[in-house]
């Protein structure tokens, strides 16, 4: 019992943190039709630029600050990078993305070198939260949870109950309409841009110094957000949030069940964990290629 | 008469001098993660390659030759590091180093062996510096590699020694890397309690994925719900300091019995949350060392700043057989190398180190001790660290680390 509720709570932390991680890269494949590969990347990017603002105004103006900056960089590289390279079709676009996460990571290398960076949690949100049975939860996490949710339902207002969000969903269908009727089409996808971006370094900022900074993480994490997508269904938010959360819960049980795997006498279910996400991948591709709450084909 | 000896003197110099000319470094290829997950432990076992090679230039090198240190990132990739490999043999170099990950040391050693035996003139020995998995220098040994830290079996030995007299430990959780040294650990960890300490329940015994593992939460809560008093451990790298950041979050009551609690990241993960929890087997204890010891000690930190510990001791050791062997050897090539330096004596930092010839597995004293809040006695600091210290409880002298082995070990 005691381990059943400890694993589920670990897997709904997972599961938004997972959303945390790709809500980002969700908002602008679903608005832009992008597959953003450098996505990782710029959740690395955040990390290391909140660790670098934190260590001069403190933690909390770097939440705000570090993803504004990155959001910046981001809306930039699509002004004058991505955009040209999206008259040359999507495969450019996807081969841009794709050089640029490489690019970002030696950046990386260059500046803070190839070790961690001493990025810590702020004293006031360090420490135990609360005790279920005899283990404590860091309130920490419980802040990672927060910032999880209120990112989906920001996202989800944004979307579906204003004005720009409108005009976004709009102009993914019909651009040349919504630019007919007098509205700027580029300039609308620049900041969509910016603003996935924006939310991959938040998630930096806040994933930076639960785990650790270096110039592997985005790597560590880059293959993960892809199947939280394909999952819950290219361009769905809330099919993010729900493939989030499930892959979450199924990978942290998944690790508590000790039972060895049928004709396999080494391998037990637990040692299967980390590559369950990728069999549900592949299995939706499969069976559901439009993920769980998909509003079209690939 | 003066002339021609003068001239056939000259003949001479020449003659012994144009290799020389020719080759005038020792190059040593250094093949270990620089970057990725791991890339921070390697970096750190550069660094102390690269400290050990100027102190050993400072003195003059070795038969007048400079030792020169080539890193090559091999991103903890066997198949990564058998390219490099063959790159770092294409640019004459005959020497590897290498510490990182038993996968890719058995991977070198399987690649130099048959590089060998192809090419006995270009022959090439592998320096390995902290790949443990016992293999090497048993049933797989060979006479290219020599190793310098302690092996698995060795820490395993002295660890559950050690345990016998630790009556509260009761309930025991093994937790490892999901590849062959993990493997090892768990193997041999359950084989050793059972003879030692026949009371002792092994509670669970885990492997989970080298290096991917971001959030060791979920394992937490298993240890928790097993009821284990001790966890014993061979994760290294950040699969160490994050299991021991997720055990502090929850805070879970166990002791930590690890091969490498005092690495690159781990003792200021663990914070006062180690304090008498973790416990560290292992050939280093940085407030155990002898005069000489500690004079490099010393200078280690005066240069890196005083929180650096060179807990890597094996990798200087080894530049330190090397030089000894090719001065005993009066020559550079690697057959001739690799025979001296085979039953090699040194004084180490906590007393004779002896290269066995048996097997080439090193012996030397061993320590376990306890991560404590540092001061006082407790001169040298935790790596990263400045407040904390590992304190010595235990010492195990050479002969009885020593363990046998089952090598017949063919030269050349």
């Amino acid at each position: 019992m005691e381990l059943f509720f400890t694993s589920l709570l670990n897997g709904v932390t997972y599961g938004l943190l997972l959303f945390m991680l790709s809500s980002g890269l969700t908002l602008i494949f679903s608005m832009m039709g992008v597959l953003n590969f450098a996505h990782a990347s710029f959740y690395m990017l955040g990390a290391y630029f909140g660790y670098v603002i934190s260590s001069y105004v403190g933690f909390y103006p770097a939440l705000l600050l570090a993803p504004l900056a990155v959001g910046a960089i981001g809306a930039l590289i699509e002004r004058y990078g991505m955009r040209r390279a999206h008259a040359s079709g999507h495969l450019a676009e996807l081969l841009f993305t794709f050089g640029l996460a490489f690019l970002i990571e030696e950046v990386v290398h260059l500046v803070w070198g190839k070790s961690p960076v001493p990025y810590r949690v702020p004293p006031s949100l360090d420490g135990p939260l609360f005790t279920l049975f005899s283990a404590t939860f860091p309130t920490y996490k419980a802040f990672m949870m927060a910032v999880s949710v209120g990112m989906l339902a920001a996202l989800y207002a944004l979307l579906t109950r204003t004005r720009v969000g409108l005009l976004v969903q709009a102009a993914l269908s019909k651009p040349d309409m919504v630019e007919a009727l007098g509205h700027n089409v580029p300039r609308l996808f620049m900041l969509v841009f910016g603003g996935g971006v924006g939310l991959a370094a938040l998630a930096g900022v806040i994933g930076g110094n639960a785990f650790v900074t270096e110039p592997g993480m985005a790597a560590a994490v880059g293959s993960i957000v892809f199947v939280v997508v394909v999952v819950g269904g290219l361009g769905s938010i809330t099919g993010a949030f729900v493939a989030s959360l499930a892959i979450g819960i199924l990978q942290t049980f998944a690790v508590a069940v000790d039972y060895k795997l049928p004709f396999f006498d080494r391998v037990t279910v637990s040692q299967t964990a980390p590559v369950l996400p990728y069999l549900i991948m592949v299995l939706m591709l499969i069976a559901r290629p439009r993920g769980l709450m998909g509003t079209r084909e690939t | 008469m003066a002339t021609r000896k003068l001239l056939g003197a000259m003949l001479a110099a020449f003659a012994l001098a144009s290799p020389t000319l020719a080759n005038a470094q020792v190059r040593i290829a250094y093949i270990d993660p620089l970057s990725g997950a791991m890339g921070a432990t390697g970096e750190h076992g550069l660094r102390e390659l690269e400290f050990a090679v100027e102190a050993i230039n400072a003195k003059g090198g070795v038969l007048g030759q400079k030792l020169v240190v080539v890193p090559m990132d091999n991103k903890l990739s066997a198949q990564e590091s058998l390219i490099l490999l063959k790159s770092a043999i294409d640019q004459g170099i005959r020497y590897i180093s290498q510490g990182n990950g038993s996968s890719v040391a058995g991977a070198l050693i399987d690649a130099i062996n048959k590089h060998n035996e192809r090419e006995p003139a270009k022959s090439i020995v592998f320096l390995n510096y902290a790949a443990v998995d016992p293999d090497f220098t048993n049933d797989k040994c060979s006479f290219w590699h020599f190793r310098f830290d302690a092996n698995t079996d060795m820490k395993m030995a002295a660890l559950t020694d050690y345990l016998k007299g630790q009556k509260k430990v009761s309930k025991v959780y093994l937790l490892n890397q999901d590849y062959s040294h993990g493997h090892q650990v768990s193997k041999v960890a359950k084989a050793m309690l059972a003879e030692k300490r026949p009371d002792v329940k092994v509670v669970g015994d885990e492997l989970h994925p080298l290096a991917r593992v971001k959030d060791f939460a979920p394992y937490i809560a298993k240890v928790q719900a097993s009821g284990a008093d001790t966890v014993i451990t061979g994760n290294w790298g950040t699969d160490l300091s994050l299991l021991v950041k997720a055990a502090k979050d929850a805070n879970l009551k166990a002791d930590f019995y690890t091969y490498y609690g005092g690495t690159v990241g781990v003792p200021p993960a663990m914070g006062d949350a180690g304090i008498d929890r973790v416990k560290v087997v292992s050939y280093w204890s940085a407030n155990s060392a002898n005069a000489a010891g500690q004079a490099v000690q010393d200078a280690y930190r005066k240069k890196y700043g005083a929180d650096q510990d060179p807990y890597s001791q094996s990798i200087r050791i080894s530049a330190e057989f090397l030089v000894r062997a090719m001065e005993k050897a009066k020559s550079t090539d690697p057959v001739a190398v690799a025979k001296a330096m085979e039953a090699m004596k040194i004084d180490g930092p906590f007393g004779e180190i002896t290269m066995r010839a048996e097997d080439h597995q090193i012996i030397q004293p061993m320590f376990i001790a306890t991560f404590v809040k540092g001061g006082g006695a407790l001169k040298y600091s935790a790596d990263g660290t400045n407040d904390y210290a590992f304190r010595a409880d235990a010492r195990v002298e050479a002969a009885a680390a020593a363990r046998p082995t089952t090598c017949k070990m063919k030269r050349p």
